[in-house]
């Protein structure tokens, strides 16, 4: 019996208070570009992941954990968990 | 009587360190390798500038799972001292041994220059060696924007947690932070690298006070 695989994808942004420097520096190239009316640009980070687990409930509180220990500083960041199906 | 220094992939100013301290001011120091996890037998540790794994991820966010720094968590809770300087002192904040976080300068830039400080508290033993209450440290980063809630900002100025300040301030740092301590005093973190102000050749002496404190 094989264990269950399970795909997921974290999204890590910063917190809305944190100023995004490289966002806004990413904000004046797209106006460069000729895109105007951009109000908001702000750069994250996606963490895609594979992980075995008993279920998907299991494989959720791994990720929980990874999240907030490791892939995110919750000092100015937050995340949000995408599961996908294995 | 003696420091370690904490050597992590990617640091790059453990020498400096080791210069400054046994060099210029002979206290005995060794190198620690960063899996190790024998601490015993030290006074005071050190984590060194550079770039800890490659800043992958974020700043110090992989060096705070070195086995070393779970042994630097019990030898900071028994009141060892414990000195983070540049990349050292986001790795403390990782690590959780000092709040707030340090984030990308407010212009992006690399910024290297000579820093003017102020002196905000001499609560703790690093700072009480600045009679005159201001230094001049160089700063070497990229990512020194000292960033906190209002509420642990509250906590550091209640505690007398903040050390240092910038004159003019270089990143965005909030209230112009350039080092904090612990509520207790015996952990300091700065941006700014004293341990390149210790030999006259290399231009001041400023930060010798600060590494002196290390062993007084």
């Amino acid at each position: 019996m094989t264990v269950p695989r399970f795909q997921a994808r974290v999204l890590v942004r910063l917190r809305p208070s944190v100023l995004d420097p490289a966002g806004e520096a990413a904000r004046g190239a797209a106006s460069r570009l000729g895109v105007d009316g951009i109000s908001k640009l702000r750069i994250g980070k996606a963490v895609e992941l594979e992980i075995e687990a008993a279920d998907a409930a299991e494989a959720r509180s791994q990720i929980e954990l990874l999240s907030d220990r490791l892939f995110a500083n919750p000092v100015i960041e937050d995340w949000s968990l995408e599961l996908l199906d294995s | 009587m003696s420091i370690g220094v904490i050597v992590f992939p990617g640091s790059n100013c453990d020498r400096d360190v080791l210069w400054a301290t046994q060099g210029c001011l002979g206290l005995p120091t060794r190198r620690i390798w960063h899996e190790e996890t024998d601490l015993s037998g030290l006074d005071a540790v050190v984590l060194p500038g550079g770039f800890s794994y490659g800043d992958y991820l974020r700043c110090g966010a992989i060096a705070r799972f070195a086995p070393a720094l779970r042994s630097l968590v019990d030898f900071a809770a028994q009141g060892g001292r414990v000195l983070g300087i540049c990349n050292g002192f986001q790795v403390l904040t990782e690590l959780g041994l000092l709040p707030g976080a340090l984030t990308r300068n407010r212009d992006l830039h690399f910024i290297c220059e000579d820093a003017e400080l102020t002196v905000a508290s001499k609560r703790s033993a690093w700072l009480q060696g600045y009679a005159a209450g201001h230094l001049t440290l160089p700063i070497a980063h990229g990512e020194g924007r000292y960033q906190c809630s209002e509420e642990t900002l509250k906590q550091l100025q209640d505690d007398e947690a903040i050390a240092l300040r910038y004159g003019s301030n270089p990143n965005g740092s909030v209230h112009d932070i350039a080092g904090v301590t612990n509520r207790q005093g015996n952990v300091l973190g700065l941006m700014p690298h004293p341990e390149r102000a210790c030999d006259p050749a290399t231009g001041g002496t400023d930060g010798r006070a600060m590494l002196q404190a290390l062993l007084s």
